[in-house]
């Protein structure tokens, strides 16, 4: 067992603050360490995005991210989206367009998709499937998904228009 | 009258029964990522198990070191089987009637065997742990090859072989070679032969359909909690059949079944995957009662694809026979399964090949013999039902490719084809030739709207231009026009033919109906995605009169929910759903008698109305089933006892036939391979629609994981029985970017014996989805002299198909 690192985090907006050794990943920080179990592990090789968090700023896979290469990191999850009272027009989105069924693969795929619909907000389908290429659903076929991002991308820019 | 009409309606709607597009009720949790799966359970003390895995696919295991592992820091136990031999533990029995080990008994019979179990504070000192532990193998001769372990020397499994060299019986009869595990017969095997041997035209291919594996995106695992106050083993884990796995837990354990509590939490997809029980489930509740603390065992993906539940693997050979007309007269199939190294295929006990007998498929074919035989080989075991009712996509398959060679020998149009030979709407209830009853279809009315919506005659001049314009040089680019008619059998089912382990696999349903009209439905079965707990309530608002809202529906932990038998095969509708529906009938049925008794008049002078009970003839006086519900808890009514509640164990008196049209249009670069999906339409029938957008998702994700196995997804080995395609960079599962946007089409023949005339869908459209990928990479051959290549068509093999038929110059 190698020597613990003092490792400083915010997550979801919240300060955290432990020792842990440096080989930890980063989805074991949040999952197992901070109870945030929105992520999921679906693969441990970058290759499924169920593990998707937003780390300052980027979409990144959080199963192949030491915890040590995070330190002093932002990161946002799915938890951190939207609350149940205020939920993230993304999440209504999935659920009115029929964008999940297991629900395995959701979180990361929206917490991508808000990371997607920040840097292009006004995306073609074509490039909804590129941006989201990162993230594996094996229940929806995407077809829903892609519905449900284009929508949410729709209303967005709507209450953004209205709000100018 | 116009307001009772509107009115009635908006109580219709107000319910939110069958047939409305409900959104799910189970979006909340998972948007929000507050969805329990079994690796989000932690509970105080938790220990994890790691498996130390062979890196062979055939060696003898002269010892095992466990010393440095042990020695460790926070590493508990190391398991192996000497230890489970005290307890019998180290072979668990199979679905199959076979028998597995649960860790390598002296042996190891395939890659990523199970050899020791670790157990240790947390995944990170277990997972060291498992590098620590020194196993010495002798390696021994590799097969791979079926056709090859049915003549070799070497003998796979010694345990199966009496000490005189002679070879008992299997669970399925008679064994050919120390290799062999079963022959299944079904048909007339002479009057067959005599039918193709003085047919007018006979086609004839061998359809291999490689082997791959469900991999839905959570693993497999479990926590098992053995509470030795009290004396109790409660244990969550990714279970398709929950109460099964309880069973088979007390079977194998000796702990009483009163004593065991078997809890599926939220599951991220199953697919067949998730049906069997493995040595993880077993070693994690061993080492829970011997520790005295949970134990947690969850799989990464590449243990995943290489040790549990491959699926298919079927070298299937077959004969057609037919009129020069095209009249089909005879159908032979003979199939060499590769079961792996155990026997562990999830079928239904009498089913050794699970119901591959229903390979004649959409068609009136009037004589059949298929038979079967199963063989060891030193692969993983499993062959469970990916994404179909058992082995019923590998049928499909078989027949579809047949019907498409059959067509190239006819030199007729594979549709007409098909169109010819289709059991008519006048013929069912259909007995086919090799069994089985279809109860209902209408195939003509399906192909036909299928044919017109795509314009099928169009896309044929089409493709002849393209055919044209490429032999012109005009175009580097095939167009492939894949079709199928597909036939499912479903709904497993009526226990006079249909066990698991000898239990019976009808469903079931309880309800209770709570004083101010609101209820809980439990249930046999268990969602892994498919929005049980919106749909069942749709099918309950509809019996009972009590919105879907107000109607939470609980499956998955035995200890409250009735025993059924689980979630595979497209079972869940056919049997739960109709159990659903039946025990809602027996609510409805005292209702009734309680609002005669509060409208003061007789039982048979109320009748149900969306709602309520109204008195025949008088609407203005009714009772609301939100009154009636009340009425159960607050009034004494002679001759009725209080509450309402009911439950219903459905043994289903057939299967349920859905059926489908597809058409898959796409474009082939003969100089790289790459497959380009124009267009795919999906029409299915699959009786009567409880909601049309989750049908609609189903289909979607059904046809994804088709156009995976059919374009790319195997598991492959080396000739070592090194598995190739152990991680998702090999293993192909599309992306958005690879998947097209499908057509969805429907027409609605509903079931005769179900009550609510519905059949099932989850599996259809990959049943009849690898077909018509298929089909389609084939087609765009045809005029090049191609009859079939075998599946997966991913790039390479498809640039090879190009290059054998010259057309690269």
């Amino acid at each position: 067992m190698s020597k613990k690192m003092h490792i400083t985090l915010k997550v979801n907006g919240e300060e955290q603050e432990f020792l842990a050794e440096p080989r930890e990943l980063l989805i074991h920080t949040l999952r197992e360490r901070l109870g945030i179990t929105g992520p999921h592990i679906g693969c441990e090789t970058s290759h499924c995005g169920a593990c998707t968090v937003t780390l300052n700023g980027k979409s990144v896979k959080s199963c192949t991210v030491f915890v040590a290469q995070a330190d002093g990191a932002d990161i946002t999850t799915i938890e951190g989206l939207g609350s149940p009272d205020n939920l993230h027009v993304l999440q209504t989105a999935f659920k009115e367009h029929h964008g999940l069924q297991c629900g395995f693969c959701t979180p990361g795929m929206i917490t991508r998709a808000s990371k997607l619909l920040e840097e292009n907000p006004n995306p073609t389908e074509e490039e909804v499937r590129f941006g989201m290429a990162g993230n594996i659903c094996r229940c929806t076929g995407y077809q829903n998904i892609v519905k449900s991002i284009l929508a949410a991308a729709a209303e967005m820019n709507a209450v953004k228009e209205a709000a100018e | 009258m116009k307001d009772e009409v509107t009115t009635r309606e908006s109580r219709v709607d107000a319910l939110g029964g069958m047939g409305c597009k409900r959104k799910r009720v189970e979006d909340a949790r998972f948007t929000q990522g507050k969805g329990n799966y079994v690796d989000d359970i932690k509970l105080k003390g938790m220990l994890f198990g790691d498996f130390v895995r062979s890196p062979y696919a055939h060696a003898r295991i002269k010892s095992i070191d466990t010393s440095a592992a042990l020695a460790l820091d926070g590493v508990i136990a190391v398991l192996t089987a000497e230890d489970l031999r005290p307890l019998g533990l180290h072979w668990m029995p199979t679905l199959a009637g076979d028998k597995q080990m649960v860790l390598a008994d002296g042996k190891v019979l395939f890659q990523g065997q199970e050899v020791a179990y670790v157990v240790a504070k947390d995944r990170y000192i277990a997972a060291d742990a498992v590098e620590l532990v020194e196993v010495d193998y002798e390696e021994l001769p590799v097969i791979v090859d079926p056709f090859e372990a049915l003549k070799s020397d070497v003998v796979l499994r010694e345990d199966l072989v009496a000490e005189d060299g002679s070879l008992p019986d299997g669970a399925h009869g008679p064994r050919k070679h120390h290799n062999h595990i079963f022959t299944w017969e079904v048909g007339e095997k002479e009057a067959t032969t005599q039918v193709l041997d003085s047919a007018e035209v006979v086609a004839e291919e061998t359809v291999y359909y490689h082997r791959t594996h469900p991999c839905p995106l959570e693993t497999c695992g479990c926590v098992a909690s053995m509470d030795k106050v009290n004396g109790k083993l409660t244990l969550w884990g990714t279970f398709q059949a929950p109460h099964a796995i309880r069973t088979v837990v007390s079977l194998i354990s000796g702990i009483e079944e009163h004593n065991i509590r078997v809890i599926s939490p939220d599951i991220g997809g199953g697919f067949g995957n998730k049906v069997g029980a493995y040595p993880g489930y077993v070693c994690s509740v061993v080492a829970s009662i011997v520790t005295g603390v949970p134990v947690k065992w969850i799989e990464d993906r590449m243990e995943n694809l290489m040790t549990t539940a491959f699926a298919r693997d079927y070298w299937m050979t077959g004969k057609i026979s037919a009129t020069k007309e095209g009249k089909i007269t005879g159908l032979q199939c003979h199939v060499t399964a590769d079961h792996g190294g155990f026997d562990a295929c999830a079928d239904p006990t009498k089913f050794p090949a699970g119901f591959m007998n229903i390979c004649t498929g959409s068609y009136d074919i009037p004589t059949a013999y298929l038979a079967v035989d199963g063989v060891y080989t030193n692969k993983a075991p499993g062959g469970v039902s990916y994404r179909c009712s058992f082995r019923v996509t590998e049928a499909v398959y078989f027949i579809e490719r047949m019907i498409e060679v059959l067509a190239i020998e006819l030199n007729m149009d594979a549709a007409e084809l098909r169109r010819i030979n289709f059991i008519r709407k006048d013929q069912f209830p259909y007995k086919a030739a090799l069994g089985w009853e279809y109860d209902s279809g209408d195939y003509h009315t399906a192909w036909d709207k299928a044919m017109k919506a795509v314009d099928y005659d169009g896309l044929r001049a089409e493709q002849a231009q393209r055919v044209e314009d490429f032999k012109a040089g005009k175009t580097r680019k095939l167009m492939g026009i894949g079709l199928t008619h597909f036939t499912e059998i479903v709904g497993a089912g009526p226990v006079k033919n249909c066990d698991i382990l000898g239990l019976g696999m009808f469903d079931s349903c309880e309800i209770r109906i709570h004083p101010t009209g609101s209820a809980i439905a439990r249930l046999g079965t268990i969602s892994q995605g498919q929005g049980h707990a919106t749909t069942f309530a749709q099918i309950l608002a509809t019996e009972i009169g009590l919105p879907a809202d107000s109607i939470t529906i609980e499956e998955g932990d035995t200890d409250t929910a009735p025993y059924g038998l689980g979630t595979y095969g497209s079972r869940s509708t056919p049997v739960a759903g109709a159990a659903t529906a039946l025990a809602g009938r027996k609510i409805r049925a005292k209702a009734q008698m309680i609002a005669a008794y509060l409208l003061e008049v007789h039982d048979d002078d109320v009748e149900f109305d969306v709602d309520r009970f109204v008195v025949k003839g008088a609407p203005e006086k009714f009772k609301t089933m939100k009154e009636i519900a009340f009425a159960a808890y607050n009034q004494a009514i002679p001759g009725i006892e209080p509450g309402l509640e009911a439950v219903s164990y459905y043994d289903p008196p057939n299967m349920t036939y859905p059926f489908g049209a597809y058409v898959c249009v796409m474009d082939i670069d003969v100089d790289t391979g790459e497959v380009d999906i124009r267009r795919f339409y999906a029409l299915d029938d699959c009786g009567t629609r409880i909601n049309p957008m989750i049908i609609e998702g189903q289909v979607h994700g059904g046809l994804t994981e088709a156009l995976a196995v059919a374009l790319g997804q195997e598991i492959a080995y080396d000739e070592m029985g090194n598995v190739k395609t152990g991680t998702l960079m090999d293993f192909f599962l599309p992306t958005a970017w690879e998947v097209p946007n499908y057509e969805t089409d429907h027409t609605v023949t509903p079931s005769p014996h179900h009550p609510i005339g519905a059949k099932g869908v989850g599996e259809s459209p990959h049943v009849g989805g690898v077909p018509c990928f298929s089909n389609a990479v084939n087609d765009a051959f045809r005029a090049f002299g191609l009859r079939h290549t075998h599946m997966p068509h991913d790039h390479w093999r498809i640039w090879k198909t190009a290059n054998e038929l010259g057309l690269h110059g």
